[in-house]
């Protein structure tokens, strides 16, 4: 549906033959294409702008070698620079979660919808089959209809254990009755899977930030739909601020969208992405990988 | 009122108030060409810009603020459709109370077989809406559940026949092949059904929405949108680009998680926001 980055640039650079070095012109008309590019993948308005600043430094004055054209020069540059912010400053493997020190809690958190419950179970199939932990899962969703049920289900699917369902109870003292349960059995893990809202509804907020006080977690996820627009720069910085995240988890990369919320969230967050969710299945999970959402962010 | 000069700075900063939206590069440049046209190099207030800029996202809107549509067909068939987790389910819920309080007689048929605990999910809408609702075992053919629903309601005599959906991301063929066979199935039992095809968006998606409505229409005849959790900081700007390009109706917007959380599309209300008028 979108132009890729090389096709908007291919026609900006026609005219251009190759001069030695990327004027201060040419960087600036090729910029404007590569802004419009990162828009039209969804990347959130502030941190584009960013962005295309700390290119404009890169590239103006950059030697064009003779080997590739001033386009192709302007998109490596973009491309290698998106790597290095999506990989951050971290080393190793992003998908390491803090979980030593037994029962060790992890918070799900996000906007309805995103996909927090399937995450949930997801990484405690992770976490069970790969590293050989012993999981617990709770769900502190008390709105949604038949949430409980939801995570109730996919851990028999998986064969995690749940934390039995007592109706009528608030989200706090179920955290507490799954750090209880979680001690006394013997896990390793304790997910808390919550109930999704929006980062401006404040009695909802005030509630999560209640239960992790109560549980003070390892890891708190950030879970966020890899379709999401705009919107991400709120998500981000609403959440961050007010819970304070550890990571973040893209769901629904398996679908076309351009992934640009990658780059907002991690620009705003600071906190690694961790994992992309990849389907609907309990093993469609994947550690993040940086240089193919910036593949794919850039269209190529 | 400090006034100042329409110039392209200031034409450049309308555009990002727009993309920040998510209404896109394109439809931004076009709405903030058509509102320069003899306003450009006068002197504005900013509520005099920004009410120009509403009225041109009202102008485009307008023809697409439509509530949905009710036929004398018996049962009148409303097949929901939309990618994972857009609110499908919930807006089901929420347009079986309205229909019910209207005096509609209103089945609900529990068409997501797939996702776990989705059939409990819809049964306790159902409930909150006093509407009977029709299921079938996890992991049966949604398209033949479809089919015993349209018996059973049109044995009933009901009014309307809601079908609930499983999520679907729009570049699945084989999930989407799945969608276009309910369709065919509904159709041997009647020709003109579904009547309306739902296709539900989710406030906070992106550009990717464009390309949700192109495939939902292309297979399955999408008939009309809903546009899902506008109660939050998302302001859907996406739609003023569906609105240029496709001109599908635009049907409700879900503002809350509530059954009485949706709303009609009021393209003023909407344009407004999207502006930050409302708040001025
Ligand atoms: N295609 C795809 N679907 C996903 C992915 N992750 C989750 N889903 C689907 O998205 C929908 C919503 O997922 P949930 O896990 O219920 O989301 P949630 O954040 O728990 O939702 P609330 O609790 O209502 O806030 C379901 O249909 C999931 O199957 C993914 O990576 N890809
Ligand atoms: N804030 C807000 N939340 C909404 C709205 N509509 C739905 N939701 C929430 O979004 C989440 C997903 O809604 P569902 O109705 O389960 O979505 P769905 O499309 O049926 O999801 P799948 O069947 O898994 O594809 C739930 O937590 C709903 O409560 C809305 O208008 N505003
Ligand atoms: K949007
Ligand atoms: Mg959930
Ligand atoms: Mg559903």
């Amino acid at each position: 549906m979108f132009e890729n980055l090389s096709e908007r640039l291919g026609g900006v650079f026609d005219r251009l033959t190759k001069q030695g070095a990327l004027s201060e012109d040419d960087v600036r008309t090729a910029l404007r294409e590569v802004r419009v590019a990162l828009l039209e993948a969804d990347v959130s308005l502030p941190v584009a702008r960013n962005f295309i600043k700390a290119v404009e430094k890169k590239a103006t004055g950059a030697a064009v070698t003779k080997s590739v054209t001033p386009g192709q020069q302007v998109v490596k540059i973009v491309h290698d620079e998106l790597i290095a912010v999506l990989a951050g400053e971290e080393d190793g493997d992003p998908g390491k979660l803090r979980i030593d020190s037994p029962p060790a809690p992890i918070l799900m958190v996000g906007l309805q919808g995103g996909g927090k419950t399937t995450t949930t179970a997801k990484l405690a199939k992770r976490l069970k089959e790969r590293d050989g932990k012993k999981v617990l899962m709770a769900s502190l969703d008390v709105n949604r209809p038949a949430a409980m049920e939801q995570l109730q289900i996919l851990g028999t699917q998986i064969g995690v254990d749940t934390l039995p369902i007592v109706k009528g109870e608030d989200p706090v003292a179920i955290a507490k009755r799954a750090k209880t349960q979680a001690g006394m059995g013997g896990y390793d893990v304790y997910m808390l899977d919550t109930a999704g809202r929006l980062s401006i509804d404040d009695e909802l907020m005030a509630q999560v930030e209640a239960v992790r006080d109560v549980a003070n977690p390892r890891e708190t996820l950030l879970v966020v739909d890899g379709l999401t627009g705009q919107d991400a720069v709120h998500t981000a910085e609403n959440f961050d601020t007010r819970i304070g995240i550890t990571g973040v988890v893209l769901t629904r990369m398996d679908g076309d969208g351009r992934g640009g919320a990658a780059l907002s969230m991690r620009a705003i967050t600071g906190k690694p992405i961790k994992f992309v969710g990849l389907g609907e299945k309990m093993d469609a999970l994947e550690t993040f990988e940086p240089d193919r959402v910036a593949g794919r962010i850039l269209g190529m | 009122v400090a006034r100042r000069v329409l110039d392209d700075d200031m034409l450049e900063q309308l555009e990002e108030l727009l993309i920040a939206s998510d209404m896109g590069v394109d439809t931004a440049l076009r709405v903030t060409a058509n509102i320069a046209e003899g306003r450009f190099g006068k002197r504005l207030s900013v509520i005099e810009i920004k009410q120009a800029l509403a009225a041109e996202i009202a102008r485009v809107m307008d023809p697409v603020a439509r509530p949905l549509p009710l036929y004398s067909k018996k049962p009148q068939v409303v097949l929901v459709v939309g990618v994972n987790g857009s609110g499908k389910t919930t807006t089901i819920g929420k347009l079986a109370s309205q229909f019910k309080a209207a005096g509609k007689k209103v089945v609900i048929a529990a068409g997501d077989t797939f996702r776990a605990a989705a059939v409990e999910q819809l049964q306790v809408w159902g409930e909150r809406a006093g509407v009977p609702v029709l299921t079938a075992p996890e992991g049966s053919d949604p398209a033949s559940l479809a089919f015993d629903a349209m018996t059973k309601a049109q044995a009933e005599g009901a009014d309307l026949l809601l079908i609930d959906t499983a999520g679907r991301l729009q570049n699945r063929a084989d999930l989407m092949e799945e969608l276009s066979k309910i369709v065919r199935v509904i159709r041997k039992k009647d020709p003109d059904a579904p009547h309306n095809t739902l296709l539900v968006l989710d406030a906070t998606t992106g550009q990717n929405a464009l390309s949700q409505v192109e495939t939902f229409r292309k297979l399955a005849d999408v008939t009309g949108l809903v546009m899902t959790k506008l109660d939050g900081t998302a302001r859907g700007g996406v739609l003023v680009a569906l609105a240029d390009k496709f001109g599908l109706p635009i049907h409700a917007i879900g503002v809350g998680e509530q059954i009485d959380d949706l709303a009609p599309f009021d393209p003023e209300e909407f344009a407004a926001a999207l502006t930050g008028l409302a708040v001025e």
